[in-house]
């Protein structure tokens, strides 16, 4: 069968089974979206309204579904406006394709018109990258895009399709299979050493005292949460999870000790300090995680599980590395332990979690009419029952969303790690919600965040997406006027905002909306966004310098944590610095 | 016999890598590309043929007191066109550089000179002019050096050395 190169592109997507396409057209892609003319009966394109948040919805699409993500754009500032969704799947290690348009393979290198040289500004915030300039490597280039971007450490793929190769014809015959000779998913070992490794780390496990499984998101890119579970509960060891770790394990398991790191609870982190074995799983120890790499987890052993090998001894040194999928080591290593349980290791870090919960912020009396972030986060969790997915934005919010809200199971929480990219929870509310129809979405991000993806209100507006959006607005670039209050002495340098009235806002985008002030408003507001069928935009004005702890300063250690003051700055309550 | 000397005093702090990466446009690019990126410090890289058209082989030398190789291995492990890389530091291996330095020279005393001392280092005089000659040495890197060190008083002109390229003894 003779086919464009244009309609080998979505021939590929249809047999790749990603038939939900994030993009935005241009000169020199415009063949591709000639043919998409006659595949819309298959294929859903969603015309975003800036490219950056194509590759953000297509990343959080991945985190939702499993499935590869997909964007598109045309050459120059299209491509160029993929960078920073394409550096954030890059960090988070999402399965993205890209796929952008480039000049006609004759004027490559002649600065064309839209000509800007996208496979050398992303080498180093792709998986792999390609320029396609003959037909003939077409569909074996992108089946290929797709193998690289899904197998292994997940990551995002682009491919540069050359204008003429997009309009040339070729006989077409689908790619069945992928053969690349430097490519190995996971990097070969023998089969001795994986089984030897495995009988070590559970000669540690059988030794220790005082272990903690330090969890991240490998566990569900292998989707190995079930086998997890059964390795924790047999295992009677305590879970910490990282930031994208969050709901391998329900956090309502009594041994799901929830996130460690900058803003996890104290007796987390406590824990971490105190144990004598670390058994890391799919995690990378970030330095948001570790704190001072110096005085990390002094006295622990450690075993190491990743996909990875470049991520063994890569920051902290591991006792046993182990090169392997979780879906692999898990379920040998569950038969290899015996069952136990940790009593008075259990007890110690209970006794530690005690003293956090009297300084909860939701344990203080507050005035009525004072509304705080940490509530409108315990509001929306509360009123929803805790169900709903959560994409959101990047800061304070961000970490509260994870220290006030109880996620139950994996890809219920979407938000930017590594990268930290404000502007996400638009775009990757839009993304969840094409992945997941079914589920109630939210995006929940700071006044400041939301302004750099305001104009996704348009896309959430033309497909009628069922989004509910929560700003949390302080008037303030809250985690950056977080920082200069307690490290450059409060001096306020450009982060007080002024926003626009955002209801008004969502108005002129057709969508309905309510700005709240206080708890009771709060919940009557979130009972209200529910029970409009559509999208709702809900405004929260909350106390403005309201800050996030507990917090390992930069360069700090695990156990030298600023912990929560028993009162909120607001009602006149110190910070309370505790070096144990 | 000097030749072997030479080596059995390889720089304990350098490490060699040997690479085979498919032969395709931009491949080099993405080595560099990995090495910048990840504040890797590399002595010395050296790209070339190999007996299968498809493929070049890449000759890496680490500053092993700044960078971990392993890391440095497994990362280029990770790139899509790194068919194979192999650290061979610590395995019998063939290392050698090649490199060319131009001398002045003005005089036939000095001239002849020159040529002995090239003569003991079993390198090659490769050119003469009315005010220079130009030696080519071949050998393990502290043999360059030592041919420089040496020359260094006649005033080197131009100096150009390839880098380490490497290959392990025996069979494959
Ligand atoms: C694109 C981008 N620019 C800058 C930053 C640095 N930054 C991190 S948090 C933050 C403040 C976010 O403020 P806001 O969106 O209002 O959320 P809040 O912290 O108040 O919850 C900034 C500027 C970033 N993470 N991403």
């Amino acid at each position: 069968m003779k086919l464009t190169g244009a309609q080998i592109i979505w021939e590929t997507l249809i047999q790749q089974g990603s038939t939900t396409v994030f993009g935005y057209p241009g000169g020199a892609i415009l063949p591709a979206y000639d043919a998409l003319y006659d595949y819309n009966d298959r294929i859903k394109h969603v015309l975003v309204r800036h490219e950056e948040n194509a590759a953000l919805a297509a990343d959080s699409y991945f985190r939702a579904t499993g499935k590869v993500g997909v964007c598109m754009a045309t050459s120059g500032p299209g491509a160029t406006n993929l960078v920073t969704g394409l550096a954030n799947a890059m960090l988070d290690s999402s399965a993205v394709v890209a796929i952008t348009g480039q000049v006609a393979s004759h004027l490559v290198g002649s600065d064309a018109f839209q000509e800007t040289d996208i496979i050398g500004i992303t080498l180093p915030i792709t998986k792999h990258n390609f320029l396609v300039t003959d037909i003939n490597e077409l569909a074996q280039t992108l089946a290929e895009a797709f193998y690289i971007a899904r197998s292994g450490r997940p990551g995002p793929v682009l491919v540069d399709i050359c204008k003429d190769v997009q309009q040339k014809s070729v006989d077409y015959t689908p790619v069945t299979s992928v053969e690349l000779r430097g490519y190995k998913a996971i990097k070969p070992q023998p089969q001795k050493s994986v089984a030897d490794k495995l009988a070590q780390a559970g000669a540690l496990i059988e030794s220790a005292r005082k272990p903690i499984i330090l969890a991240g998101q490998g566990i569900k890119h292998a989707n190995a949460h079930d086998d997890f579970k059964a390795f924790v509960e047999k295992s009677g060891i305590p879970v910490a999870t990282t930031l994208l770790g969050i709901g391998v394990l329900s956090e309502d398991h009594p041994l799901n000790l929830r996130m460690m790191g900058m803003h996890g609870e104290a007796y987390v982190n406590q824990a971490i300090a105190g144990a004598d074995l670390i058994i890391a799983m799919g995690m990378r120890f970030d330095d948001r995680v570790t704190g001072n790499l110096k005085t990390y987890a002094k006295n622990a052993r450690v075993i190491h599980v990743d996909i990875d090998a470049a991520e063994i001894n890569k920051n902290v040194p591991a006792d046993v590395g182990i090169v392997a999928s979780l879906k692999d080591v898990l379920p040998p290593l569950t038969s290899m332990i015996e069952k136990r349980s940790y009593a008075s290791w259990l007890a110690q870090i209970s006794e530690w979690r005690g003293d956090t919960q009297s300084h909860d912020i939701l344990q203080v009396e507050l005035p009525q009419d004072m509304l705080l972030a940490p509530q409108v986060i315990r509001t929306i969790y509360d009123v929803t029952g805790g169900e709903v997915t959560v994409c959101t934005d990047v800061g304070q919010h961000q970490m509260w969303q994870t220290q006030y809200f109880q996620h139950k199971r994996r890809n219920q929480l979407i938000t930017s790690g590594g990268l930290g990219t404000m502007g996400f929870a638009l775009p990757a509310a839009i993304g969840a919600k094409f992945g997941r129809p079914q589920d109630e979405v939210w995006a929940i991000a700071g006044d400041g965040g939301f302004q750099m993806s305001i104009p996704e209100l348009a896309t959430v507006a033309q497909e009628e997406l069922d989004i509910k959006i929560a700003i949390v607005n302080n008037n303030y670039l809250g985690m950056v006027r977080q920082w200069q209050e307690l490290m450059h002495d409060r001096r306020y340098s450009s982060v007080n905002m002024w926003s626009p009235d955002f209801v008004k806002l969502a108005a002129a985008y057709g969508i309905p909306g309510i700005r709240a002030k206080t708890l009771q408003e709060a919940r009557e507001a979130v009972q209200m966004a529910r029970a409009h069928k559509g999208p709702y935009l809900i405004e929260f004005s909350v106390e403005q310098e309201t800050n996030v702890f507990p917090m390992i300063q930069p360069g700090k250690s695990l156990d030298e944590m600023t912990r929560r003051p028993i009162q909120p700055a607001a009602l006149g309550g110190g910070m309370d610095t505790v070096a144990r | 016999m000097l030749i072997d000397k030479i080596e059995a005093r390889a720089n304990p702090t350098t490490h060699t890598l040997v690479a085979l990466v498919e032969n395709k446009p931009g491949v080099l690019n993405r080595v560099a590309s990995l090495m910048r990126r990840r504040n890797f410090n590399i002595h010395s890289l050296a790209v070339g043929e190999t007996e299968d058209p498809s493929v070049s082989r890449m000759t890496i030398v680490i500053d092993a007191s700044k960078t971990n190789a392993a890391l440095v291995e497994r990362n280029l492990h990770k790139l899509v066109n790194v068919i194979e890389v192999q650290d061979v530091s610590n395995m019998p291996t063939v290392m050698r550089e090649l490199a060319l330095i131009k001398v002045s020279v003005d005089d036939a005393a000095k001239r002849g000179e020159i040529k002995q001392i090239a003569d003991m280092f079993q390198s090659r005089v490769v050119d003469v002019a009315k005010d220079s000659m130009m030696i080519e040495v071949a050998g393990e890197e502290t043999k360059v050096d030592s041919v420089l060190s040496i020359l260094a008083d006649y005033g080197i002109l131009e100096v150009v050395r390839t880098g380490r390229i490497a290959m392990a003894r025996g069979g494959k």
